[in-house]
């Protein structure tokens, strides 16, 4: 690597330097828009006690869900852990830990993490568990609880494109958690489906800016889907 | 008689207004988006990132990458937008999107809501409720009107964990349409040959109610 080319040629390289007890924040809805590769290197590594900080815990044998069989994941911050048989099991034996936070605070938490901001103040929880113990400040009469922003050790991140210096683009929905996970990483790894030269991506284009990006690995994606539903199925 | 599901659907449809932002929730809000009257346009807001989500997809247009905040398959409309979940959720925050519709364990005359969380039941997560209750400027409540048990979701004061605070103004069940307003529910409209008396007796929260409610129509 020098200058600005990012671009690593193996994931123990693009994931070196996670070590027990960090904190990984990961872009992903469900199973789409996921680092695939990456989850599967933290599995590799075998790297235990993480916090990890996603929407969701992927799905038995699919996704952060790999990561659970050997428990490496000490806490979750998550809004929707989901239908996933070995993350209910280990959370009622007290192996796991989860924080509940809704999803746009979670998405804001991230986003106020990588820009420098310490905490907010959002209506979302107020008067409901998600509040309890946290700073009320009223603005126009309306009750705000803080919320403390998150930043992590390490941010794995799914895009579609990058350029070596990179900056990267989403494809559709997989789009996601992956932008401000991005910024809120102190090393950030971007596992994409093609590497492209600097200048081949219209700059106005960029979604995350190659400032945000320490790694970026050329990645192979199975893109399981999770809930398949097709037109003949009427809502 | 009761509404189906798809006439709650159908009572719900009728409150958009031609050019609506609209979130729908899981379930019955969701068929909500089958009924919408002829000449109204609304956009569908996916709390994932998508504003402008359209029908499933066929088999030839099945994409990993396209997907509703259900996790589901899906596709676009024309003139649709895709975004992060932060700007996202400054759409939904910011008080942007019109309507919200969402299904609900029990809501309170003081326009509580409790709808994720069951104490002693696995907690799968809130996902992006708390955010959508405290954000929208017309948050519609569907669900039946009782419990199977015939217990009343219409209730003086929420007993289970809230979702959201004084942010219920609608609500539409199998019976009836109700406002939320000065610690009471305002009953505005019933289901078609449903009495007067049969909601006051399954509303347990306190009940204002006209001489003249008129029917559903549905």
């Amino acid at each position: 690597m020098s200058g600005f080319d990012k671009v690593v040629s193996d994931y123990a390289e693009a994931m070196h330097g996670l070590t027990d007890g960090m904190t990984v924040i990961a872009g992903g809805f469900g199973l789409c828009g996921i680092p695939e590769g990456l989850i599967s290197q933290i599995k590799r590594m075998g790297t235990t006690g993480l916090t990890v900080v996603s929407n969701n815990c992927g799905v038995d044998g699919f996704g952060l869900g790999v990561l659970l069989e050997d428990r490496q994941i000490k806490k979750m911050i998550s809004s929707y852990v989901g239908e996933n048989a070995l993350f209910e099991q280990q959370l009622l034996t007290g192996e796991l830990d989860v924080e509940l936070t809704p999803q746009g605070t979670l998405a804001e938490k991230m986003r106020a993490g990588g820009a420098g901001i310490p905490a907010f103040y959002t209506a979302t929880g107020y008067g409901t568990p998600v509040g309890e113990g946290k700073d009320v400040k009223h603005f126009d009469g309306r009750p705000y609880i803080l919320e403390p922003s998150i930043t992590g050790d390490f941010a794995i991140v799914k895009a579609y494109k990058a350029d070596r210096y990179g900056n990267c683009i989403y494809r559709h929905t997989a789009q996601n958690f992956n932008p401000m996970a991005a910024t809120a990483g102190k090393i950030t790894v971007v596992e994409v489906e093609e590497i492209v030269e600097p200048g081949e991506l219209d700059p106005a284009h960029i979604h995350t800016p190659g400032i945000y990006v320490d790694r970026v690995i050329q990645g192979t994606f199975e893109k399981r889907i999770e809930r398949k539903v097709t037109a003949k199925e009427n809502r | 008689m009761a509404l189906s599901r798809e006439q709650i659907a159908m009572r719900v449809a009728q409150e958009f207004k031609d050019g609506s932002y609209v979130n729908l929730g899981i379930g019955i809000p969701t068929l909500a988006a089958n009924y919408v009257p002829p000449g109204i346009d609304v956009m569908l807001q996916s709390e994932n990132g998508l504003l402008g989500m359209g029908r499933y997809p066929h088999e030839d247009e099945l994409d990993a990458d396209m997907i509703n905040a259900g996790k589901e398959t899906v596709t676009a409309i024309k003139g649709a937008s895709i975004f992060n979940s932060a700007e996202s959720f400054a759409m939904i925050r910011g008080g942007h999107v019109d309507f919200t519709v969402l299904g609900a364990f029990e809501v309170d005359v003081n326009g509580n809501i409790a709808s994720w969380m069951i104490p002693g039941k696995l907690v799968k997560g809130m996902g992006g409720a708390m955010d959508l209750v405290a954000g929208a400027k017309n948050i519609i409540v569907t669900m039946t009107h009782a419990d199977k048990h015939g217990n009343s979701k219409l209730l003086p004061a929420c007993k289970l964990p809230l979702t959201g605070v004084n942010c219920i103004t609608r609500i539409i069940t199998d019976l009836a349409v109700l406002e939320v307003k000065d610690g009471a529910f305002h009953l505005q409209e019933r289901a078609p040959g449903v009495s007067v008396a049969e909601i006051k007796e399954k509303t347990a929260g306190k009940l204002v109610a006209a001489d003249n409610v008129p029917e559903m129509q549905v």
